[in-house]
């Protein structure tokens, strides 16, 4: 008896040993697996690239091209450094914000666009991530055929969608906003439908048994389930279509970014410094008001159904 | 009363279901037991349609119900509710909105976008939800009670569905004994009070006994025995759970019990019942 156990043992010790080593194995392989695509990636992208330089004295040397750029780059920003002095801070900071007006209403259609987008991406992409989600979708072939469409509509980039709608209807808002909607029912469809598949599908089989449609069983048994999810991902893409509506404007789409082309192209390297603080500043505050708004939601939906 | 013929369900080789063939009578508490595995829960689910059959009929009063669709088979599902063993409600609604569920059949698509429900359906929820003992925890969330109350608000929304014939799998298999009692108790009273057939899979074989009429068992998708529940003897039972070649085997039936009394009374009170 006791020799059979420690046998057992015995055995028991030399499996856990090999598995323990294949493990190990495993572990070394894929970290320099990991180290070498890094590189490969690296080198591709130029990173290891050389230029050649002329040097003040006339002669020309070869010097990697990360090097060699990087003071190209401290160049550009100090040109778009206004002029503040103490002294006289009202007048500069006036003169640095000189289109104010111009721009406060630009901000105003660049959030404008951010939301109707946002609520465009949510009601396509709320409908269609039933549709998507594998446990849930009435048909398997639907599934994959509305998965490839949101993932069609996501893979194409805002900028190229509003270059597409600017063609169809001509500059101004309305490209911008059904840019970033499309857009944003792609990323939110899948989102949405990943929420989906996640779910507890008991209760379903609960309103089914009790004779409910597969509507009903998305509304009753579904929705509830999925409702924080949905809204926390609502507002984080908010927050994502307010930074693209503020660029989207430079294809001529709406928004802020129109000024963002004519300062670069008339090499006003004030008036980008100023747009960028102001995107900076109300981004950064729409981040914060929509984080404690979600939080606070999350918090809420516990008492809601 | 509802016939099953030659009912059969393959999981690809496996015969969950295999030939069936019975006939339950309307107003009859029935409990099927058998091993895991034996094939209980997809009967139960094949009745209401949960699961296709493979082959076979199913005939209640005599309506084949194997060829429904659509509309047909959401108000057969509502006739006969489904009870299960993880209660299966939206645990994220409260208790009232579980309860009226039990209407969706008779819904429109509007009121259930509004999720609204008339006066005469609500009335009906808070009736059974009463009945059941739970009216005070009408407005709580499900997921907050505990397991024999959330069994008992899905009994509650079973009732609303106004059934013919109610189906419950497993209904106490995750419940303390008095919670189960509880349960039992509730399914017994329907039977009796309403007239309600009721056909319930027990892992229990004291439950059985001192619940139901009649007995069936179940082994490997086959009915092995059928019967009044006195007539399950020591043999019997072996042929049901019994392990085969392990001739040392023997079921002790105090072991599975969930029984707070010990179940030896309940013989008795079968008897006067058949």
């Amino acid at each position: 008896m006791m020799s059979d156990l420690s046998q057992t043992i015995h055995g028991f010790e030399t499996e856990y040993a090999k598995t323990r080593r294949k493990a190990l194995r495993l572990q070394v392989a894929s970290t320099l697996l990991f180290a070498g695509a890094v590189l490969f990636s690296a080198y591709v992208g130029g990173f290891f690239g050389f230029t050649d330089v002329t040097l003040p004295s006339g002669e020309r040397v070869s010097m990697p091209k990360l090097w060699a750029g990087l003071p190209r780059l401290g160049e550009y920003l100090e040109k778009t450094i206004p002029t503040l002095r103490l002294t006289s801070l009202g007048p500069d900071l006036a003169e640095w914000f000189w289109r104010w007006e111009t721009w406060l209403r630009l901000l105003g259609e660049t959030i404008l666009i951010a939301y109707a987008a946002t609520v465009l991406g949510v009601a396509g992409g709320f409908l269609l991530s039933f549709l998507a989600a594998r446990n849930l979708s009435p048909g398997r072939w639907l599934s994959i055929l509305v998965r490839r469409y949101l993932e069609i509509i996501r893979t194409v980039p805002e900028l190229v969608w509003a270059l597409i709608f600017v063609f169809c209807f001509g500059v101004g808002p309305l490209a911008g906003m059904l840019a970033i909607g499309v857009h944003a029912t792609g990323s939110l469809g899948k989102l949405y439908s990943e929420a989906n598949e996640n779910i507890d599908m008991r209760p379903l089989d609960g309103i089914k048994a009790s004779g409910g449609s597969w509507f009903q069983q998305m509304r009753y048994g579904a929705v509830p389930q999925v409702i924080p999810n949905v809204i926390s991902y609502t507002l984080l893409r908010f927050e994502i279509n307010v930074r693209s509506s503020s660029i989207i404007g430079y294809v001529g789409a709406g928004g802020l970014g129109q000024e963002i082309r004519t300062a670069m192209s008339l090499q006003e390297y004030t008036d980008l410094s100023a747009l960028f603080v102001i995107i900076l500043v109300s981004v950064t505050i729409i981040d914060f008001l929509s984080e404690k708004l979600r939080h606070r939601i999350i918090g809420l939906s516990e008492h809601w159904t | 009363m509802l016939e099953l013929y030659s009912l059969k369900k393959s999981f690809g080789q496996v015969d969950a279901v295999d030939d069936v063939t019975v006939t339950i009578d309307a107003g009859q508490m029935v409990g099927i037991i058998g091993r895991s595995g034996a094939g209980k829960s997809t009967l139960l689910r094949l009745v209401n349609r949960l699961v296709e059959p493979s082959n076979g009929k199913i005939l209640f009063n005599g309506r084949d119900i194997t060829k429904m669709k659509g509309r047909d088979l959401r108000l057969w599902r509502a006739s006969c509710a489904m009870i299960f063993q993880q209660f299966n409600l939206v645990e994220r609604m409260d208790v009232l909105t579980n309860v009226l569920i039990g209407r969706v059949a008779h819904q429109g698509f509007l009121p259930t976008i509004a999720r609204h429900f008339s006066e005469a359906e609500r009335a009906m929820a808070v009736h059974s939800l009463d009945r059941l003992g739970l009216l005070p925890q009408a407005l709580q969330k499900a997921g907050t009670l505990s397991g024999g109350q959330q069994q008992r608000v899905a009994i509650a929304k079973a009732l609303v569905q106004r059934p013919e014939i109610m189906l419950a799998d497993e209904p106490i298999a995750s419940l303390d004994p008095a919670n189960a009692t509880r349960v039992m108790e509730a399914l017994r009273k329907i039977n009796r009070e309403d007239g309600i057939t009721v056909l319930v899979n027990l892992h229990t074989l004291d439950t059985a006994r001192a619940y139901c009429d009649r007995i069936v068992a179940m082994r490997a998708g086959r009915i092995v025995f059928e019967g009044l529940p006195n007539e399950l003897t020591r043999d019997r039972l072996n042929s049901i759970y019994g392990v085969g070649d392990d001739a040392d085997f023997e079921i002790d039936e105090s072991v599975t019990s969930t029984a707070i009394a010990p179940p030896a009374g309940s013989q008795a009170r079968q008897t006067t019942m058949a």
